[in-house]
């Protein structure tokens, strides 16, 4: 069941360091794009300068660290159950 | 008669799943792979309109109601079913083939009932047959979560049989069509449809029995009762302004729990959680565009969802785990359920070229249009969100992280031809929408591929997937432990035990003192009553067939003499 001793692309730290720099430059690319199409906006706040993009950040970072926090008055052990 | 006039496609399911026994070895395979197929030929057949009626005292059942809304459920609910049954093909065990086929077939059937009585009794069927699904997995914490499953499903059809009663008495009427809120009869009628569905509060029960079913159980559970209940609340409850509110919830909170769960089925349950609150907010919304949006959202969904509970029902089958804490690296010796739960991922994401791109959307526009600003944040919130837990969590923990050192065989040939199946038919909405906005019930009149919405959407999932990386880099990100998190459930399974408990010590302490108090007395009372009705009494004694006989004769001698006289 244990590793089977071949090498995968992925094991080289090299690699996984050029899919995390391939992903800078797609998010990069992606929030300069807002320079170049018109928005069909419902809203005013969607007009500002890359707005999908700041949103989904920093929503993504709120919803880590609370859900973090969460752990700490929700979590148990697995076996909470068990003595039921 | 052809059959056709007495019977809904979901009722002919439900009577050949009887027959599954029957069949051995490949045969059963073949003959329930079937099943699905014919009825979805026979729905196929179904025109808007097409209705029967059986006459039962003086109630008049409605079988069979074709509509386009009620064709849409049909007709994913029998891909569905073809789907799990092919992904089951591997299991012999008769117990879960006939259940899932019953339960799948009581949904169909339920999506094609036109009254409140016919809808009760498929309510109630899938919920029995579905709870084997849990108790096939044969152990004790199964046992226990698929009890509390029955208790809540079955409590649910008994506030629809309840509702339906009320609303019968003060109109008249059984019809099932749009009902609203504000009756005390459609309240509970709508709080029914609400427990089935997983409001928030009422949902534990779904994370608590899908982490607990079998590998090919949680499936076909995670397809059928909740889009049920999606569908009965867009027949019954259209433009209820409350279930914009209630589905913008679902789609929020879930998502954290999901962050922090690490039964990777249970962070899948969470999120299923969280896609059936676009729909709920689809139909509280209650525009053409909203309601397309929301069965437009159920069909994609169950696919993409069946899919995502696939490739984790591949590893668990393979590892016996399914806890991220426990998982990791997979990806090397199971490439294609790997590739396929990708695609399931990008799907449930709302990725463009796949189907949550295409049917999500319309609920986010419909929210949108209609000047809902707060609930169209919310719904973007949890759709950022939703990459994160789903999209990333899932696939990253299971398939790639730390890698476990687990070493094992790639799923079963059927579990990867139903993944296949299921990930082309993602791939096939989103790149060819239309096919699947012809059967929505309105004209569709939105395009999905346009710039602007092709670069946000891609946008606000890069960016979700920067701030993951990010977080993961610096350590901040939650890792996979361990452990449980309290939910709901904890009202039921702790809190309420306890005071139950409580409660029968307190009334065995009181009866013991009572009984020694009238021990005595008592116990001359039980004497004086066995020694007339107990095992060997007169009463109780067996008799032979003669003097049985002659008995009768007597007694008939004397009843023919009364007459007589």
């Amino acid at each position: 069941m244990t590793g089977d001793g071949k090498k995968y692309w992925l094991d080289d730290h090299a690699n996984v360091k050029k899919v995390i720099w391939a992903l800078f430059a797609v998010c990069a690319l992606l929030f300069l794009a807002d320079f170049v199409y018109h928005k069909h906006s419902h809203f005013e706040a969607e007009n500002f300068f890359g707005f999908y993009a700041i949103f989904g950040f920093v929503v993504c970072v709120a919803l880590v660290l609370v859900a973090k926090w969460m752990r700490t008055f929700l979590m148990r052990q697995e076996d909470y159950y068990d003595a039921e | 008669m052809m059959p056709s006039e007495f019977l809904s496609p979901g009722i002919f399911q439900m009577l050949a799943a009887l027959l599954v026994p029957l069949f051995y070895g490949q045969w059963r395979n073949i003959y329930m792979a079937a099943i699905p197929i014919v009825a979805f030929g026979w729905t196929l057949g179904l025109n808007p309109g097409d209705r029967f009626e059986v006459a039962i005292f003086e109630v008049s059942l409605v079988v069979l109601r074709v509509d386009s809304l009620s064709l849409v459920f049909a007709y994913i609910f029998e891909i569905a079913t073809l789907l799990s049954i092919i992904y089951a093909w591997h299991i012999r065990d008769a117990v879960q083939q006939v259940a899932g086929l019953i339960y799948s077939g009581a949904a169909i059937a339920a999506v094609f009932a036109g009254d409140l009585i016919t809808l009760f009794v498929m309510w109630e069927l899938t919920a029995l047959a579905s709870v084997f699904l849990i108790w096939a997995r044969r152990d004790d914490a199964s046992f226990k979560a698929g009890m509390r499953y029955l208790v809540i499903q079955v409590g649910s059809g008994v506030l629809l049989l309840a509702g339906a009663i009320i609303h019968f008495r003060s109109t008249g009427s059984l019809a099932f069509d749009f009902l609203g809120v504000g009756t005390l009869g459609t309240n509970l009628i709508f709080l029914a449809f609400g427990v089935k569905c997983a409001f928030p509060l009422l949902h534990n029960w779904l994370q608590d029995s899908y982490g607990q079913a079998t590998v090919t159980g949680t499936v076909f559970l995670s397809a059928f009762t909740t889009k049920l209940a999606v569908y009965t609340l867009a027949r019954g409850f259209p433009g209820t302004d409350m279930l914009i509110w209630i589905g913008a919830t679902m789609t929020a909170f879930p998502i954290f729990y999901a962050v922090i769960e690490n039964d990777l089925r249970r962070v899948l349950a969470y999120s299923l959680n969280n896609q059936l609150g676009f729909m709920v907010c689809g139909i509280g919304i209650g525009t053409e565009m909203a309601l397309n949006g929301t069965a437009a959202h159920a069909f994609a969904h169950i696919l993409y969802k069946a899919l995502l509970f696939m490739s984790m029902g591949a590893v668990l089958f393979r590892t016996d785990t399914i806890k991220g804490s426990e998982l990791g690296g997979l990806y090397k010796s199971m490439p294609w359920s790997t590739t396929f739960c990708i695609v399931g991922a990008a799907s449930i994401s709302a990725f463009p070229l796949t189907s949550g791109f295409v049917s999500k959307a319309l609920i986010i526009t419909a929210a949108a249009e209609e000047g809902h600003w707060i609930v169209w944040a919310v719904l973007l919130f949890a759709s950022a969100g939703v990459f994160h837990h789903s999209g990333i969590k899932i696939p990253y923990f299971a398939f790639f992280a730390h890698d476990s050192g687990k070493r094992v065989k790639e799923a079963p040939i059927n579990m990867l031809i139903a993944m296949a199946v299921a990930s082309a038919l993602c791939l096939g909405i989103g790149i060819f929408p239309g096919y699947l906005y012809d059967i929505l019930p309105f004209q569709v009149n939105f395009v999905p591929y346009t710039t602007a919405h092709v670069i946000t959407q891609l946008q606000l999932l890069m960016f979700s997937a920067l701030a993951f990386t990010v977080l993961m880099m610096k350590g901040i990100y939650p890792p996979e432990l361990r452990s449980i998190n309290l939910d709901t459930d904890w009202v039921y399974r702790r809190f309420l035990t306890h005071i139950i408990g409580r409660a029968i010590s307190g009334i065995s302490a009181a009866y013991e003192g009572l009984a020694a108090l009238a021990g005595i007395k008592a116990e001359r009372a039980l004497r004086s009553g066995l020694h007339y009705t107990g095992p060997h009494s007169a009463l109780a004694r067996t008799w032979e067939i003669g003097s049985s006989t002659l008995w009768v004769m007597i007694l008939l001698a004397i009843c023919l003499l009364l007459y007589y006289m």
